[in-house]
């Protein structure tokens, strides 16, 4: 009785390949509610657009970097051990070691207010007010000397300080200047090869 | 009990002398004396719900370079290369980089939104993704940092730390063009900004071409899920180019009409040229090679007579069309085999089979791929970029065989 149960259902719902039509994708996911969209849309352009309403300086930035930024950035940006130096480096770019801070190397200052709000400070992110997030990022243009140490920084304002090595910058051009296409196969080399560095010299590899 | 206490002492004089077994000089061992294991019984089923390697077989793991970074969470891993076979990367074993450590994410408050400029809005969470039409396809993926330490000279010794920022991997997932059409993304809307759950908030703008092309949001890796160093529950693919924008834990994808200058793509994964300006939007990691066997970590060790040379390629452009070995230090040639199967942007093992007679040679790999493009050497490379690019060297590498079979990483002029 219960199979012959089971094979009524069956043919029923049976559908033949002639029958078949594929259906297409439709009615999976939710709408994002503006709410939704509000809690998470936090990232800001080089044009503005994402700046919350704010305001600082970097009178009022000092304390704070020094309470929450200092411990690996250094009291003035110049950074501790290995962690990331902010400040100087200006005209370094070409120099055998650059040093690529927020103010030698940066091209946006849009750049400096989404980094710290989404990933600062190191291990308490998303933690600052939007206050905070101008004070710090102005205390840190200043000591890089693009604003005033006064100067109040703002929604309205932010995105139109003028970073020093913006017009530095150039898309991939690799396609062009690196198109390599030569496949040499033999006598390829005109002089004697010689061995210039070897690894084992220097000594850094990591040991078991 | 006395069977357990055998076995035990046993397994710990096996795994002090697994070194010398690897290397082929055991000279203690009798394969042909009878064996614990062929006596007393192994472990049962239930033992290991999740297996793992052969204890012999610990010395195949990831490292880092302590050095190298800050920390240890701001950091990268690297694939041991040298250790692996064919051209997939186990889990276990997947190379990681991280921008604020390892996320340990709860899919049950994990959700994947698309907004901007969309007709529609959505959330999916990963049950929603999973009912999707999905795909699975192999893609390497590699750091645009692989091979920076040696922009000025040979620095390491070792192809787990020259060339083991890169991994490849089967991804299963949906098609990006799939969840854009759900969207309705907006003619004008060419650049979609990724961004990650972490504790970096990793963001990155990607053309919306790419996104159309051949991107996908993956869930599985190897036929099972994401492992948290690797996006779980879900990431971008993005075939072919640089693996920071394969943003992990993707909470969020944002189409807008311009790129947004993300850290990640100013002061990061940039490319300072000798004249101080520097390239952005460097993506594609073009074609690159590694000779993983002989290596540092596989010497020939007095070892004369036939080997195999092996190694992988792959290229962010296509599929590897060739790669030719050099035994002289780059100024004669010979076409090298594809182990196949040959797929784009995935790695491509080579093999060359060689009767070394103990000759002190300087080995190196060169391949090329299907759009014509040929791995330069550090001399081209060095020319147009100087040394403080840090990323994309795909310079052609160089290992120094000696006379004992010895193999250490050197650069030539």
């Amino acid at each position: 009785m219960g199979l012959t149960g089971l094979f009524a259902i069956g043919l029923a719902t049976a559908v033949s390949a002639q029958d078949y039509q594929r259906p297409s994708v439709s009615g999976i996911g939710a709408v994002a509610q503006p709410e939704q969209i509000a809690a998470w849309d936090i990232d800001v352009r080089p044009d503005g657009l994402g700046l919350p309403v704010g305001k600082g300086t970097a009178e009022e930035g000092e304390e704070l970097f020094a309470d929450r930024c200092a411990q690996c950035h250094g009291d003035f940006g110049e950074g501790v051990d290995r962690w990331p130096v902010l400040t100087g480096g200006h005209d370094s770019l070409t120099e055998d070691r650059p040093e690529k801070t927020v103010g030698s190397y940066w091209p946006y200052s849009s750049t400096l207010f989404d980094y710290i709000n989404r990933a600062m400070p190191y291990g308490d992110a998303k933690t600052l007010t939007p206050d905070e997030v101008y004070a710090l990022s102005a205390y840190i243009l200043a000591e890089n000397e693009i604003v005033e140490r006064d100067q109040e920084l703002n929604q309205d304002n932010f995105a139109q300080i003028e970073m020093p090595n913006r017009a530095n910058f150039f898309a991939d051009d690799r396609a062009v200047s690196e198109a390599y296409t030569e496949r040499c196969m033999s006598n390829c080399k005109a002089e004697a090869v010689n061995i210039v560095s070897a690894a084992p010299e220097l000594d850094v590899t990591p040991e078991e | 009990m006395t069977n357990a206490l055998n076995r035990r002492g046993f397994l710990a004089a096996g795994a002090a002398s697994a070194g010398a077994l690897a290397a082929g000089s055991a000279k203690a061992a009798n394969p042909f004396e009878p064996k614990e294991w062929g006596q007393f019984l192994g472990a049962g089923v239930d033992d290991e719900p999740y297996g793992t390697p052969s204890e012999y077989e610990a010395h195949v793991i990831r490292r880092n370079v302590p050095w190298l970074t800050a920390d240890s969470v701001s950091s990268i891993n690297f694939t041991p290369l040298a250790d692996l076979e064919g051209f997939i990367t186990p889990n276990g074993l997947h190379f990681e980089r991280h921008h604020g450590g390892r996320a340990i994410v709860d899919p049950a408050e994990h959700r994947l939104m698309i907004h901007g400029l969309v007709d529609k809005p959505l959330v999916f969470s990963l049950d929603d993704l999973k009912r999707l039409p999905s795909i699975s396809r192999f893609y390497f993926i590699e750091c645009a940092a692989n091979g920076g330490m040696e922009w000025r000279g040979a620095q390491l010794n070792g192809c787990q730390f020259t060339h083991g920022m890169v991994s490849c991997v089967q991804y299963t997932g949906v098609k990006l063009s799939t969840l854009m059409e759900m969207v309705g993304a907006k003619p004008n809307g060419k650049w979609v900004l990724a961004e990650g759950a972490d504790a970096a908030g990793m963001n990155r703008s990607i053309p919306m071409e790419k996104i159309m092309d051949d991107c996908m949001i993956a869930w599985a890796q190897n036929g099972e899920a994401l492992r948290p160093g690797q996006g779980y529950p879900m990431r971008l693919v993005v075939p072919g180019f640089e693996g920071n924008m394969w943003v992990k834990w993707i909470r969020r994808l944002e189409i807008g009409d311009m790129p947004w200058f993300a850290r990640e793509e100013t002061s990061k994964y940039t490319d300072l040229l000798e004249d101080g300006r520097a390239r952005m939007f460097t993506w594609v990691q073009d074609c690159n090679s590694v000779i993983t066997r002989p290596s540092p970590e596989k010497p020939w060790l007095d070892r004369k007579g036939f080997h195999m040379i092996s190694g992988l390629a792959w290229s962010g452009r296509g599929s590897v069309k060739g790669v030719d070995i050099s035994l002289d230090g780059g100024n004669n040639w010979i076409p090298a085999d594809l182990e196949g199967p040959v797929m784009p942007k995935c790695l491509t093992r080579f093999n060359l089979p060689f009767d070394w007679q103990g000759q002190e040679m300087l080995i190196q790999s060169r391949a090329y791929d299907d759009t014509g493009y040929v791995q330069p050497t550090f001399a081209q490379n060095r020319a147009v970029r100087g040394v403080n690019s840090i990323y994309h060297n795909n310079s052609v590498h160089t290992w120094h065989i000696k006379p004992d079979g010895r193999v250490e990483n050197v650069q030539l002029v």
